[in-house]
């Protein structure tokens, strides 16, 4: 599956979904964004346990403010409805994948 | 026995890409590993406007793209994950990397260089949260905010000006009196009405309340004294990404790799390219110069052993 491209009207997706979440939030003009994008989305196919969304913050401001991003690309997990890990910049494929097992 | 190849490049910013070019195109067998995508370095500032050839200017995440797909073309290839450690011990080179091992003839290091730290407390902690090494990513998060920039150097004062752009007021804290910035950046500096300079000056700690609320800052003189602002942009200069290395790579003082315009280093078989490599200027064009002699020795190192 690609990642699913999250915005305030299917957010609910989100906050009610059983799976572990992985949010990428992004803008298309920023370079370290793009270098991590393949990297969400590879992980997004090879793991069908979690839910990998990805959110831009020139479109989705309000999104982007609820999680206090002040810095992109920024990596964040939500458990349960709750965000349980916040990591700001690009990293490699296998830290990403750190911060959902953490 | 598992494959070897004739070179292994590690990195896929320019020299590694120009390295991957001359070698690949020269009939060598050649991987480049690389952390995350292309473009290294360049991918964190806007347009390239001093690479020739793009005279309209190119941002650095296509050119990288663009030097991937030229070497890609005559058949190099990329894998992507991080290095773990090397060997160099032997004439068969090896590289761990968290996929496993390679392995190699000769090897170019053109893992390039990363911003410097200020090395007080809590900018760990807030990096990405008020403390930012990239003012062409960050900088939209400030509109209309207070914003203090430290260093005095050319990305210092580009990352100042562009700043200026979108912040309220924007503080350039250098140590020293004057800029170290070339003169075609100090100009629109100098009329840029909402950028106070702060001279002469250091920072000491970060006023962190629940995020960034200022900075305390030092003067020569002694005098301290505290700036009220939403975030930092720190742009001291950059070292060289040396950490997967060991110690059998002869470094300078300062952590670049040793090695001469023939990007020889001390073991027979390995070279160093671009900005990792001890050099006078580190641009994108000396880094892509750099690749292109490295593969040259790569490919006479291959045919002699």
């Amino acid at each position: 599956m690609s990642a699913l491209k999250i915005n305030k009207n299917n957010f609910d997706l989100v906050i009610n979904s059983d799976k572990p979440v992985l949010l990428d939030f992004y803008a298309e003009w920023c370079g370290p964004c793009r270098m991590v994008s393949p990297l969400i989305e590879q992980i997004a196919d090879e793991n069908p346990q979690y839910l990998v969304g990805k959110i831009n913050v020139d479109e989705e401001p309000e999104l982007a403010a609820q999680f206090g991003v002040s810095s992109i690309p920024l990596l964040a997990v939500v458990k349960n409805g709750k965000i349980v890990n916040k990591s700001a910049g690009a990293k490699p494929k296998h830290q990403i994948l750190a911060l959902l097992e953490g | 026995m598992e494959h070897i190849y004739d070179v292994i490049i590690i990195g896929g910013g320019p020299a590694g890409y120009t390295a991957a070019l001359y070698a690949a195109r020269a009939g060598l067998d050649t991987l480049i590993i690389e952390k995350m995508a292309p473009g290294g370095q360049m991918t964190l500032t806007g347009d390239i406007d001093n690479y020739p050839g793009f005279d309209e200017g190119i941002d650095g995440f296509t050119l990288g793209m663009k030097m991937q797909q030229g070497a890609e073309k005559f058949g190099a290839k990329t894998e992507y994950t991080e290095i773990i450690s090397v060997d160099f011990s032997e004439k068969i080179k090896h590289v761990t990397t968290y996929d496993g091992t390679r392995h190699a003839k000769a090897i170019i290091i053109a893992a390039g260089a990363h911003p410097k730290k200020l090395g007080i407390p809590d900018e760990e902690e807030l990096t990405g949260m008020g403390v930012h090494y990239c003012a062409h990513c960050d900088g939209r998060f400030y509109k209309g905010k207070t914003v203090a920039v430290i260093g005095g150097g050319n990305s210092a004062v580009a990352d100042a000006l562009y700043l200026a752009r979108l912040a309220k007021k924007v503080y350039l804290v250098h140590r020293r009196d004057t800029l170290r910035a070339e003169k075609i950046y100090q100009k629109p500096l100098s009329e840029a009405e909402n950028v106070e300079f702060v001279f002469n000056s250091t920072v000491n700690s970060i006023i962190n309340d629940n995020g960034i609320k200022g900075i305390v800052v030092s003067s020569n003189d002694g005098k301290v004294k505290e700036i009220e602002c939403d975030g930092i942009f720190v742009s001291i200069g950059r070292q060289p990404s040396t950490g997967f290395l060991g110690n059998e790579i002869e470094l300078d003082s300062n952590g670049y790799i040793i090695a001469d315009e023939t990007t020889k280093t001390n073991i027979d078989g390995v070279f160093a390219a671009g900005d990792i490599r001890t050099k006078a200027l580190r641009q994108v064009i000396t880094a892509a110069a750099d690749g292109a002699v490295a593969a040259h020795y790569a490919e006479k190192y291959n045919s002699q052993n």
